[in-house]
């Protein structure tokens, strides 16, 4: 009913008293901020993996095969089969052999350098993409004729080239686990400012023909598929589980003998994690709520008794219980409002510092470029946040109104 | 004609530790519309506790209080909040006006309760701030003001709901003799202009400004009559040291 002057009288007895204010609104506040902060990091960290996923291809699909007693295992010919036979949800697939290998040219060693042994399905000429989300700087992808006669040819990172080759490497040669290799291309740089050792920049694609030589392997074990679209990927991942089923004959739905993973799975996954700590953290957070509604309530149960006066003056002039209760709840939700609204700006400039500092390791780490780390409070998240904070001035505030409202109003007139 | 209140019979009793206080003790009283009465006693003479069931801020033990015809004497907490609303206006010998509230924002607070509108209640506080003769001071922190002034500020309060009935305890208490008798003069006017007023005070030079006088004494009526009957005045045998009476 009075709900302008009970606001009204709430600021007014805030702003006459701001140590005492502040000190109310502490609780409230550091909470407030904290969740905020946890929030808007959780937001950075999903939106950079979120960008993560988008460039590598949300429509990447990842098989791991293991071999059955009688070692046999799918032939890459049989898996272009299938991804040719179903042109509505597959586009490709590559064997995607990771070879440990120690990379050195002259007498460095790049330890760090991640090997993969593809086929030239990895690389579409038509888009200058990888089906990893690579682009192609220099020279030429591996071809058809590198992979059927086991060349001794490699496409090379930007960070090779720069710290090996000093920026010129095509037709030079560097060695893998002793075997020499030509360079016969360089992928674009990705990183914006250093390029690190074993990040994105630092990778080898050879003819997975010459690594299954190298290691001695009969079987690819490892291929990357493409859907046509991130859509797309969960159907394509049932077609490829339905030919590895019939292939392992084990239509009773095992899985032992292969892994298939969706781009989109991973990044749930690590989404799922990544929740599951924000809510702990939140939680933690949640208790200086807590304190914070309980200091309000202390404060509110400190105001009443020194109001006392004139909650008898107000009921001998005809306010009925539920006018002082209410008076009382709007003054409690009001401190706690403005020391959430505080606690909000208190915690998005914490989490934009925090950011800032956080955030450059964290996408220099990630080695991708194009990828940025913001830490924005989502719009949901203030809201909640602002609501729960309305509502703990609301609970909290309960108990001393409710404590006003019964006073007597002989007694309270007579209060000194 | 009906009778503005009526008391009949009314008994408070306390339980004092083990002493049973008889705070009125078969009171009988009536009092009609347009009168001015003084209701005068000393202290522990009860006549706060008739002012407290007078004004509903109390109920009795025993026995019925009819205001304005309706009997209140056994109503809850709202309402009787709801008849104060309504029916009574209150002027405090403190003022007891809300010091964060301006002073037009405390003469407001009646017709807040009662639920009159944002511009009419602005309205009429400022109307009732008029016949008070501080319209200009509706601005200002009662703080601010003389306590004469704030006197005249809760008088205006008092006035704002036009009250059937304006209950005065012992407003001239705490300001000086000439702003006390301002005050007094105001009173009567508000009499003159038909008001119903009710004054309650110790004193006797105050209580004879009234019409009518009603004495209280150790929880009973012990005079009720014209105050210029000589009667009205005199000091009955063991009062007059008010320090010497105790109870409430």
């Amino acid at each position: 009913m009075n709900f302008g002057q009970s606001f009204r009288l709430a600021i007014k007895s805030l702003t006459t008293s701001k140590m005492r204010a502040l000190l109310t609104m502490l609780g409230i506040i550091i909470g407030v901020g904290a969740v905020i902060v946890i929030l808007s990091l959780g937001n950075g960290l999903t939106g950079m993996i979120q960008q993560q996923v988008d460039k590598m291809g949300i429509n990447m699909i990842q098989a791991q095969l293991w071999s059955v007693g009688d070692g046999m295992m799918p032939d890459p010919e049989e898996l272009y089969d299938l991804v040719d036979e179903n042109p509505h949800v597959l586009t490709g697939v590559s064997p995607y052999i990771n070879l440990g290998g120690v990379v050195r040219h002259g007498d460095e060693k790049y330890e760090k350098t991640h090997v993969y042994g593809v086929s030239e399905i990895m690389y579409n000429a038509a888009t200058n993409y990888t089906m990893d989300g690579e682009q192609l700087a220099k020279g030429r992808f591996l071809s058809y004729m590198d992979v059927e006669r086991r060349e001794a040819v490699c496409v090379i990172g930007a960070y090779l080239e720069q710290e090996a080759f000093g920026g010129d490497a095509l037709g030079k040669t560097l060695s893998i686990d002793g075997r020499a290799l030509t360079v016969v291309g360089v992928l674009k740089r990705n990183a914006e400012f250093e390029m690190l050792p074993g990040s994105q920049d630092d990778q080898i694609y050879m003819p997975y023909s010459t690594v299954m030589e190298i290691i001695g392997d009969r079987w690819v074990s490892m291929y990357i598929f493409t859907s046509t679209s991130g859509e797309t990927a969960d159907a394509a991942k049932q077609i490829i589980e339905a030919y590895l089923n019939k292939f392992y004959r084990t239509d009773d739905g095992m899985w032992n003998y292969f892994y298939i993973t969706t781009m989109a799975e991973q990044a749930n996954q690590i989404n799922g994690m990544m929740g599951v700590a924000m809510g702990v953290l939140v939680a933690i957070a949640a208790i200086s709520l807590l304190v914070g509604g309980i200091g309000i309530m202390n404060i509110m149960l400190v105001s009443v008794t020194e109001r006392t006066r004139e909650i008898g003056v107000r009921k001998s002039l005809g306010a009925k219980r539920r006018d002082i209760r209410s008076q009382f709840v709007i003054e409690a939700g009001t401190t706690s409002a403005i020391g959430g609204l505080l606690g909000i700006a208190f915690g998005w400039l914490l989490a934009k510092g925090l950011g800032m500092l956080l955030g450059g390791m964290l996408v220099e780490s990630m080695g991708t470029s194009g990828i940025t780390f913001d830490a924005t409070p989502t719009m949901g998240a203030i809201l909640l946040s602002f609501g729960v904070s309305v509502g703990i001035g609301v609970l909290f505030g309960y108990l001393p109104a409710n404590k006003a409202a019964k006073l007597n109003p002989i007694d309270a007139l007579r209060y000194d | 004609m009906e009778h503005l209140i009526e008391l009949k019979n009314v008994y408070k009793i306390y339980q004092m530790g083990s002493e049973t206080v008889h705070a009125l003790d078969g009171v009988d009283l009536t009092i009609d519309q347009g009168e001015f009465v003084a209701i005068v006693g000393s202290s522990g003479s009860g006549k706060s506790t008739a002012m407290n069931i007078i004004g509903c801020l109390d109920v009795p033990t025993s026995g019925t209080y009819h205001l304005g015809g309706v009997d209140v004497s056994t109503m809850d907490d709202d309402q009787q909040a709801e008849i104060r609303n309504k029916m009574l206006g209150f002027i405090f010998q403190q003022y007891n006006l809300i010091p964060k509230l301006s002073v037009l924002e405390n003469v407001e607070l009646p017709l807040l309760y009662a639920g009159v509108p944002g511009d009419e209640r602005r309205e009429r506080a400022l109307r009732s701030l008029e016949r008070v003769g501080l319209a200009d001071k509706g601005k200002n922190l009662p703080s601010q003001l003389s306590g004469g002034q704030q006197q005249r500020v809760s008088i205006a309060r008092a006035l704002a709901g036009d009250p059937s009935l304006i209950l005065a305890d012992e407003p001239t208490g705490a300001l000086d003799s000439r702003t006390g008798r301002e005050v007094l003069r105001f009173l009567k006017q508000l009499h003159r202009e038909g008001n119903t007023v009710v004054l309650i005070t110790h004193d006797n030079s105050i209580a004879v400004k009234a019409d009518r006088i009603v004495r209280l004494q150790d929880g009973k009526i012990i005079y009720d009559g014209d105050s210029r009957d000589p009667r009205a005045v005199v000091q009955p045998h063991g009062e007059g040291e008010e320090d010497e009476e105790v109870g409430a």
